[in-house]
């Protein structure tokens, strides 16, 4: 397992563990994380599982693709350490990882 | 039965509100069982989710095929409910439906068309796509008045300061249309990336570097203005530094998402934000009126699209009740009913 660390816009840590394999997204609602919608469904069609990667750890998440870019048009308050969370494939070397949920998605 | 206009109402046994797959196969369903179907969508094309959200990403739940795309799912049904004859009313909104018989109801939309049906398929997924709203604070007083979502009529805007915002095919194509009329067009884009066809990005830059028109980076993080009439809009840079586009007019293109919207105002009963329906029938608490697909809930419910398609079946029996109270239905199968394989075409 691997532990990932939510931090909403307010400051509240949620920390939860994770399989390696799952999507960032996909963690995020299987723990009822709030401000996580994926209304789409995690098929990068949306802008709705909005996050921004800690910048210690955005060398290792990468940055977005072009389709993710994209889609981040739709995004509120699109910062350069946002990514759509649905792209992001969780791996051991992603222990650790910290993100924070925006205001809001949409 | 069959259509028929009389004076601008047009009357059909059965209005299916959504032409996502669920409202299509629907209409599969129904025309087996001799029924006729008008769709409206409030979208500008047929599919519902898998057109406007997934056109190209691959489905891999649709029984007996391993994989197709939103698109090809789409297309699919299209063919397959040819047979049938349906009759699409797209970028229109329902607005009201009123019970005026037993069962028979009469819908309007915005586009003010008024339809009389004899049952209404509320198959609206997740609601109707409508235009997000930017999160800038105060937008809303601007609304209808300075910032619009949509161009109706490019009149409107003509000898208007344009702020035009979003890097998509809708920005760049109002853009270029509203730039020969508009008294100045600035165009605004979180980066110097455009997700719009290649010849409109073109065709903007060379009125850019023209002098005809500008483009600004960055994202609207307040407006200014009074009563309702914007002045201005002030925008942080991509180099985070904050500054003022003069606009008189906002035109924000972020996409669409879906709302429950007017389904709100049909009558029907709600329950978090979803129509409950039986198992039977999934006929909502107004007989006559059925919920399908994403839209509804009962015990049990899974938003499948393969759900969906099992609740189009079991609601056409009902709906048949209605629409021929005094024949008896016999079940048929297809593959060996004669009378099924002429409505089909195919006998």
């Amino acid at each position: 397992m691997v532990k990932v660390n939510f931090i909403d816009h307010s400051g509240t840590s949620r920390p939860v563990d994770v399989e390696a394999g799952a999507t960032l997204m996909e963690a995020a609602i299987r723990n009822a994380i709030p401000g996580i919608e994926a209304e789409c469904g995690g098929a990068c069609a949306c802008a709705t599982c909005h996050v921004y990667v800690d910048e210690a750890w955005r060398a290792k998440t990468g940055s977005p693709t072009p389709m993710e870019e994209d889609m981040l048009d739709f995004g509120f308050d699109v910062r350069p350490t946002s990514r759509l969370s649905c792209q992001i494939k969780i791996t051991d070397d992603l222990d650790g990882l910290t993100v924070t949920t925006p205001e809001r998605q949409a | 039965m069959s259509d028929a206009i009389q004076t601008d109402v047009i009357k059909t046994d059965v209005l299916i509100i959504g032409a996502g797959p669920c409202g299509l196969f629907a209409v599969f369903e129904l025309g087996l069982l001799d029924m006729k179907a008008h769709l409206i969508d409030i979208l500008d094309k047929i599919g519902g989710q898998c057109a406007e959200l997934y056109p190209e990403k691959p489905i891999y739940d649709i029984p007996a095929i391993p994989i197709v795309t939103g698109q090809g799912l789409t297309e699919a049904l299209m063919e397959q409910i040819k047979p049938f004859g349906p009759t699409f009313h797209l970028n229109e909104m329902v607005e009201t439906i009123e019970k005026i018989g037993d069962p028979l109801f009469r819908v309007t939309t915005d586009a003010g068309q008024v339809f009389e049906a004899k049952v209404v398929v509320i198959s609206a997924g997740g609601g109707s796509f409508q235009p997000k709203r930017p999160p800038v604070p105060g937008i809303e007083a601007y609304e209808g008045t300075s910032v619009f979502y949509a161009v109706r009529k490019m009149e409107q805007f003509r000898a208007k300061e344009l702020l035009i915002v979003g890097g998509g095919d809708s920005a760049l194509d109002w853009t270029l249309n509203l730039q020969p009329i508009a008294r100045r067009v600035t165009l605004l884009h979180r980066r110097d990336d455009f997700r719009a066809a290649p010849h409109s990005v073109d065709q903007m830059r060379q009125l850019v570097a023209a002098g005809k028109m500008d483009l600004k980076l960055g994202q609207v993080t307040s407006l200014e203005g009074e009563a309702g009439q914007l002045t201005g809009a002030i925008v942080k840079g991509t180099d985070n530094e904050s500054f003022k586009i003069d606009c008189n007019t906002m035109l924000p293109f972020f996409g669409l998402t879906m709302k429950l919207g007017p389904v709100a105002n049909w009558g029907v009963r709600i329950e978090n934000n979803l129509v409950p329906v039986d198992t039977q029938a999934f006929e909502t608490d107004i007989p006559g009126i059925f919920a399908i697909g994403d839209i509804n809930t009962y015990p049990g419910k899974l938003k499948l699209i393969l759900s969906g398609f099992h609740e189009g079946a079991l609601m056409a029996q009902k709906a048949h009740r209605y629409v021929y109270p005094d024949k008896r239905l016999v079940f048929q199968y297809t593959t060996s009913s004669s009378s099924l394989q002429k409505k089909l075409g195919v006998n």
